[in-house]
């Protein structure tokens, strides 16, 4: 199991240190002379030239990467053009909005769709494994945003069962106001018994969480249901009933079991998906998190704050699918064992 | 699935409801791609035409789609987008398999540095989540269709080495590979005429899998105001377009938005469909 | 003279209107082996399936009757049936590597069934070693994946369950074909023993009529979802009625007397 772990964490170095010169890439990528637009319209020749040296932008490559590469690892990203402010910085005050949105997604993602895909493998051709097919296709096929605004149209503009926007009411804060301690509302509320303020974050994650969820449950209830349906015709279930036990119990515990395997593998994947999705869906909802930090920076070409948020999501993934992997080592003994 | 004839084809899209009905749409989609300027009732709106008088009208006869926020026939705007992203997607995987499967041939053949070395730069680049990568590219590129293109491109082509690696290792051990390099047949010939037919398989269930996901990321960057611009008809566009009148237009959301589902549905059941029947065992999950 | 543990009478299968087993009588009485013999597909194996009441889970249709100390099985309700499963009748399988689910335990798996069918904790720990010993393994093997242990040992696993169950009979389906020569003997030893000391009744199933001539003591031979000849097998292999029979036997390398 050790040289196991040591060989995927060596392999996510290397990766990761891959990610951070592919960034490097991206922002040198921009055309036009970056010199020329940092020294204005009117510069002279002489003026740019002076630019271009203030900015290293004059020196080799390879000291450009170290350099870049000497930044990231000092915590040193970049200053966002529109804040003003460093990305790093920007960035630690929006994750854990869009971490507490993503993962209430994927917790809906896995009580919705595992037990739709366990159903579906259970009585498999009947009307739920169809519905069940139909919806999964329908859930990887779903635009986010345009479910979004759908959603938000629906139930929050013309039923007004739920809010439109924000992570919370904010005429809230004034009456029970929110203790920050890990930044995420909910758990927020929920250690200082704040039960407004938590029924108010939950009412308003709602329609957010389901949005992201669509692709996420379809993955899952199309996995499980492909991967127990497998199952079934083989000897170590039929010998189950032979043991004398019921049919749930044959299906959700001994071949669910097997289930959880290709679950696990494909979280970390779902997991940096909906991470990007919410780009798509955060600023509809007002949501103040990765996301609408992420699309505002698109609209106003702001690179330093784009390169940021992209290497920051690549390393979380790269960091989830180590995580994935040894979680998965651990739990089925036949990848360890090889 | 060689020899089937008009009646086997029949009882075949019978037996395999789901590409039949992601077939028929997807061709249905194809068509009015290829035919868009004889199906398209206001083919000026699909373009630069504006008619501030008719502006944001709610669905009626003459318009089935309604009118968006400068009057142009919505109908005709959305079934202009047939060609839209779904040329955008057919680039995308042409050169997404060019790179990725001379690539992923070079390094299962060759082994070794080579194999090593392709396949980390493979690694790299897959771990960013497709749609982070292109976002990245398309947003310092400038903002059109072709870069959309190369940006989205350069985001896809290292699940193709990556698939079609493990096939090309496989057929350059066996017996027949080394008898013809034993022979001293150059190495290129041996890849073009052995090593590439028979590790194209699995791409082609890839591809088809992956024309939805391409399309869905091309108008998801669209929608975030990358690549299409106004008065290009692209799907997500349109969607960005008509947010800020949604709530009383909601028609100028709904039906390009509806498009996309569509489409990416037709072409994920299409590909569902083709994989149970090429390649029931293999599950490339993006 | 021991009682009929097991009588199975007039018992059909079929799919869809297709007969694949037929066994007009068999009986397997405590403290003996009754071997059914027979090649590949000639429908032994669904013959189990159907005293199990699982012929349903493959797709077959069952009639006829199969009595278990005079009970009928044969449209018991599922309850009923999942009582008698595992506790009063056991079934071996024939990969024992697949047979069991590769995830668990063997131990968990063991300790499970035991609890289904009503022990406490510590009564199944302590039958389950118990178990484990009377199959000479060691009972911390318990902790292993099959994938730790060899086929052999996850047959004895196997067994060792049925003992830990008191199951009165064992149903085993090729439970030697994929063991080596000479595990095969220590699991056939084993099978003896069952008769022997815990009076079990054991229908055994193959297709190697050396392995059944050593091991029954009464043979049925099918053929084609047919049997064709039955009786106490030194009987059956000297004179053999059933040209299928005399095929078979002549099809043996060497037959041990």
């Amino acid at each position: 199991m050790i040289r196991y772990v040591i060989r995927r964490v060596a392999l996510a170095v290397v990766v990761v240190a891959g990610v951070v010169i592919l960034t490097f890439v991206i922002s040198d990528v921009v055309p036009g002379d970056p010199a020329a637009s940092w020294a204005g319209p009117h510069a002279s020749a002489a003026q740019i030239a002076r630019a271009r040296h203030y900015l290293g932008l004059d020196q080799p490559l390879a000291v450009r990467i170290g350099k870049y590469f000497a930044g990231i690892v000092s915590g040193n990203w970049g200053t966002s053009i529109h804040t003003h402010r460093p990305v790093l910085s920007d960035i630690g005050t929006a994750a854990p909005a869009t971490l507490e949105l993503v993962i209430a997604a994927l917790v809906i993602a896995v009580l919705v769709g595992v037990p739709l895909g366990l159903a579906a493998a259970r009585w498999p051709g009947g009307t739920l494994d169809h519905a069940v097919r139909v919806g999964s296709v329908l859930g990887v096929s779903m635009p986010v945003f345009w479910l979004a605004l759908i959603l938000q149209l629906v139930f929050s503009q013309r039923l007004r069962l739920l809010p439109v926007a924000g992570q919370y009411d904010p005429n809230l804060v004034f009456s029970h106001p929110l203790t920050v301690r890990t930044q995420l509302p909910v758990v927020d509320s929920l250690i200082s018994g704040n039960w407004p303020m938590l029924g108010s974050t939950l009412v308003h994650l709602v329609l957010p969480a389901l949005v992201v969820a669509a692709y996420p449950v379809g993955v899952i209830a199309r996995i499980v249901r492909a991967q127990v349906l497998d199952t079934v015709g083989e000897a170590h279930v039929q010998m189950v009933r032979s043991l004398g036990f019921p049919e749930r119990t044959v299906f959700g515990t001994f071949a669910m079991r097997l289930a959880w395997n290709p679950v696990t593998a494909v979280l970390a994947l779902v997991f940096a998906y909906s991470l990007v999705n919410t780009f798509l869906v955060e600023s509809i909802f007002d949501w103040p998190g990765l996301g609408s930090y992420a699309a505002a920076s698109v609209s106003t070409l702001d690179t330093p704050a784009i390169v940021g948020v992209t290497l920051f999501v690549a390393v979380i993934y790269v960091v989830a699918n180590l995580v994935v992997d040894l979680v998965q080592a651990a739990l089925d003994p036949r990848i360890r064992l090889r | 699935m060689s020899g089937i004839g008009v009646s086997g084809s029949g009882r075949f899209l019978r037996a395999n409801p789901l590409i039949a009905t992601g077939g028929v749409i997807a061709l249905l989609i194809v068509l009015i791609a290829v035919f868009a300027p004889l199906v398209i009732p206001y083919p000026a709106d699909a373009g630069a035409a504006t008619h501030p008088e008719m502006a944001l009208q709610a669905p009626s006869a003459q318009h089935l789609f309604g009118t968006d926020q400068v009057g142009r026939d919505l109908f005709s705007r959305v079934l202009a987008g047939a060609r839209v992203s779904p040329v955008v997607a057919l680039f995308v995987l042409l050169i997404s398999c060019a790179v990725g499967i001379s690539l992923g041939v070079l390094a299962g053949y060759f082994g070794g540095i080579t194999d090593e070395v392709i396949m980390r730069i493979t690694d790299i680049f897959l771990a960013f989540p497709p749609l982070l990568l292109a976002l990245a590219f398309a947003t310092v590129l400038p903002a059109n269709l072709t870069s959309l293109t190369i940006a989205i491109a350069i985001s896809w082509w290292p699940w193709y080495t990556r698939l079609v690696r493990g096939q090309a290792a496989s057929v350059a051990g066996r017996p027949y590979v080394e008898a013809c390099r034993a022979l001293g047949i150059p190495s290129w010939r041996i890849l073009l005429r052995h090593v590439l037919p028979n590790s194209i398989t699995p791409v082609i269930v890839q591809v088809s899998l992956d024309v939805g996901g391409v399309i869905l990321t091309a108008s998801a960057l669209s929608f975030l105001g990358l690549g299409a611009q106004d008065p290009t008809p692209d799907w997500g566009l349109m969607v960005a377009e008509g947010q800020n009148y949604f709530t009383t237009q909601w028609w100028l959301v709904t039906f390009p938005g509806l498009a996309i589902l569509v489409t990416a549905l037709a072409f994920n059941l299409l590909g569902d469909g083709l994989r149970d029947v090429l390649d029931p065992r293999r599950v490339l999950i993006r | 003279m021991s009682p009929i543990k097991l009588e199975i009478r007039d018992l059909r299968v079929s799919f869809a209107g297709h007969p694949v087993a037929s066994v007009p009588e068999l009986n397997v009485n405590g403290g003996e082996i009754v071997g059914l013999a027979g090649e590949s597909g000639s429908g032994k194996s669904m013959t189990i399936l159907a005293v199990l009441g699982l012929a349903g889970t493959a797709g077959a249709a069952v009639t006829g009757s199969v009595r278990l100390d005079g009970q009928e099985l044969i449209g018991l309700s599922d309850a009923r049936l999942r009582a008698i499963r595992g506790r009063r009748i056991a079934a071996i399988f024939q990969s024992p590597a697949l047979a069991f689910n590769p995830v668990f335990r063997v131990g968990a798996i063991v300790s499970r069934t035991l609890r289904q069918h009503g022990l406490s904790a510590a009564e199944a720990a302590a039958r389950a070693d118990a178990g484990m010993r009377s199959v000479l393994l060691a009972p911390e093997l318990l902790h292993r994946y099959p994938a730790q242990l060899s086929g052999g040992q996850l047959q004895r696993v196997a067994i060792a369950l049925a003992l830990a169950l008191r199951a009165e009979v064992l149903l085993a389906d090729e439970p030697t074909s994929a063991l080596d020569v000479t595990v095969q003997a220590e699991v056939l030893e084993l099978l003896r023993e069952l008769r022997d000391s815990r009076g079990m009744a054991v229908l055994f199933v193959s297709h190697d009529l050396a392995v059944i001539a050593e091991l029954c003591d009464r043979v049925a031979i099918m053929r084609a979802g047919q049997v064709v000849e039955q009786g106490p097998t030194g009987q059956v292999i000297a004179a053999p009625r059933h040209d299928y029979t005399r095929e078979l036997l002549a099809a043996v390398p060497r037959l041990r007397e």
